[in-house]
């Protein structure tokens, strides 16, 4: 049985299809299609309900220690009403799901982590908490919306104290009123663009929302659903756990290197790390330069042999390019390497290129 | 509900039209709702056979593939090498997007009026 998030009534009045998603029933895309809504966030706004997302609190005087063991990234140096992003380790080395940190103060911090994750996530945190910290599971009293591209702004400053605004990208203020609510808003997203996340108590989720599009409405917001999160995280090359990411691949080996602190004295899953040695795979962004769209789960060929596999792939809105990640052997890596992907029994050309596929000016 | 009453319907969510000794087949406005914003079509080769039921092209949305299945059995005559580079022209007007001219037709009974075909999406919904 999946869980409605606080805007489920509000999605189905402004014609969202609805489907269920990592527990949840929510949104793949409104009346107006994932490219379309794929555009605005370029061009101009969405808004995305991402409400299933989890929140967990990290409570005490070893909350940072705990932080510190479980997470492969440092936080020992970082300032409260700032963000940091960190894979999570099995101590095969793999990952057990990624996630963002907020500092709210040195001994507490504010963790979102994936909705299909959160109760796998939440047990591993329990399991492996050390000393005086309180782990609590808060998702329940927090719905989340995701304003995002580049009007983004000015939208906002029509519902709230612009001065109040975090400025930095990766940093958050509290206690923000927007239209009369209550948020954490943060500079934060999963799109590539501009934008910012705000939280707030499920109760006032609807009141927020439509406060939201009502003010943005002549900037050309419009409402957003997971089909566009996908295409928008892909085009910025983002990783998706399940894709790019696994129980059995490393971080290192996604392309995530420079948040795993090895110098960091100890946390979950640096020695399998150390003992995995260099990584032989990699993480890389290809273009389809044959006709035809790559997705996930696509032999990748080069030379002759098998290389690895496409992990996402689709027709990428705004550049409009057939695009897709892969993991494949590191020695064929580098950008414009041509390879082929079998799609259902086609061969097509491809050739590496660099991530992301798009990046804001 | 867009539905011309002047075409036949399979199960499918294909178009059937009869055009002089041949058929022209496309896929249904609900269809294209469904599948939502196409990118990508892969179309069959003139004279390929095709059978009732089975796939005979795919066509792509930013999301899935998804195949189209044959509504009558016969031999591809032509296709609609315009769609090849406008997908989008199927969301844009299902009925006029027609994908393949099928000759040698056989199995239309069993396809659907339009009036059948709405009765049908009511009871699909």
């Amino acid at each position: 049985m999946e869980k409605k998030t606080p805007l489920y009534d509000l999605h189905q009045e402004l014609g969202g299809k609805i489907v269920p998603f990592a527990g949840y029933l929510l949104p793949v895309q409104y009346e107006t299609g994932v490219i379309r809504e794929h555009m605005a966030v370029r061009t101009a706004c969405g808004l995305f309900d991402v409400s299933h997302m989890g929140e967990i609190l990290f409570k005490g005087p070893d909350a940072l220690n705990n932080l510190q063991n479980l997470l492969c990234n440092d936080y020992s140096v970082m300032d409260a009403g700032r963000v940091r992003y960190s894979p999570i380790l099995n101590p095969r080395g793999g990952v057990v799901d990624d996630l963002i940190v907020y500092k709210f103060a040195q001994d507490e911090y504010f963790l979102v982590v994936n909705a299909a994750n959160k109760d796998k996530d939440f047990q591993w945190f329990l399991r492996n908490r050390q000393g005086d910290a309180d782990m609590m599971d808060l998702s329940e009293n927090y719905a989340q919306l995701a304003l995002q591209g580049p009007s983004a702004k000015r939208i906002l400053a029509k519902l709230a104290d612009e001065s109040r605004f975090p400025q930095k990208y990766y940093s958050f203020i509290r206690d923000l009123d927007v239209a009369g609510v209550s948020c954490l808003v943060s500079r934060t997203g999963y799109t590539g663009e501009f934008g910012y996340e705000l939280y707030c108590a499920p109760e006032n989720a609807v009141r927020l929302a439509r406060a939201l599009l009502e003010a943005g409405r002549e900037d050309g917001l419009i409402p957003c659903g997971l089909g566009a999160r996908d295409t928008l995280r892909l085009e910025a090359g983002m990783p998706l756990y399940g894709h790019e990411l696994s129980d059995d691949i490393s971080p290192l080996e996604a392309g995530l290197g420079m948040f795993v602190k090895m110098g960091k004295e100890d946390f979950i899953g640096k020695d399998a790390l150390l003992e995995r040695g260099e990584p032989k795979i990699t993480r890389v962004g290809l273009v389809v330069t044959d006709r035809g769209i790559a997705r996930e789960h696509c032999d990748v060929y080069a030379q002759g042999r098998l290389i690895g596999s496409t992990t996402s792939g689709t027709l990428l809105p705004y550049t409009n390019k057939a695009s897709a990640m892969a993991l494949i052997e590191k020695e064929f890596s580098s950008s414009g390497t041509e390879v082929e992907i079998d799609v259902r029994g086609r061969r097509l050309n491809a050739q590496v290129v660099p991530l992301p596929f798009y990046q804001r000016s | 509900m867009n539905i011309p009453g002047n075409l036949k319907y399979s199960r499918t969510h294909e178009w059937v039209k009869q055009d002089g000794d041949g058929v022209l087949i496309g896929i249904t406005d609900h269809a294209q709702k469904e599948l939502g914003d196409l990118v990508f079509i892969n179309l069959p080769n003139p004279g390929d056979k095709v059978t009732k039921g089975e796939a005979f092209a795919d066509v792509e949305s930013v999301k899935a593939v998804s195949d189209i299945i044959s509504p009558v059995g016969g031999v591809i005559g032509k296709v609609n090498e315009a769609l090849l580079d406008a997908p989008e022209s199927i969301n844009q007007d299902a009925y006029a997007a027609w994908i393949a001219r099928v000759e040698d037709v056989s199995g239309t009974e069993g396809l659907l009026s339009a009036g059948e075909y709405e009765e049908f999406l009511k009871k699909e919904a």
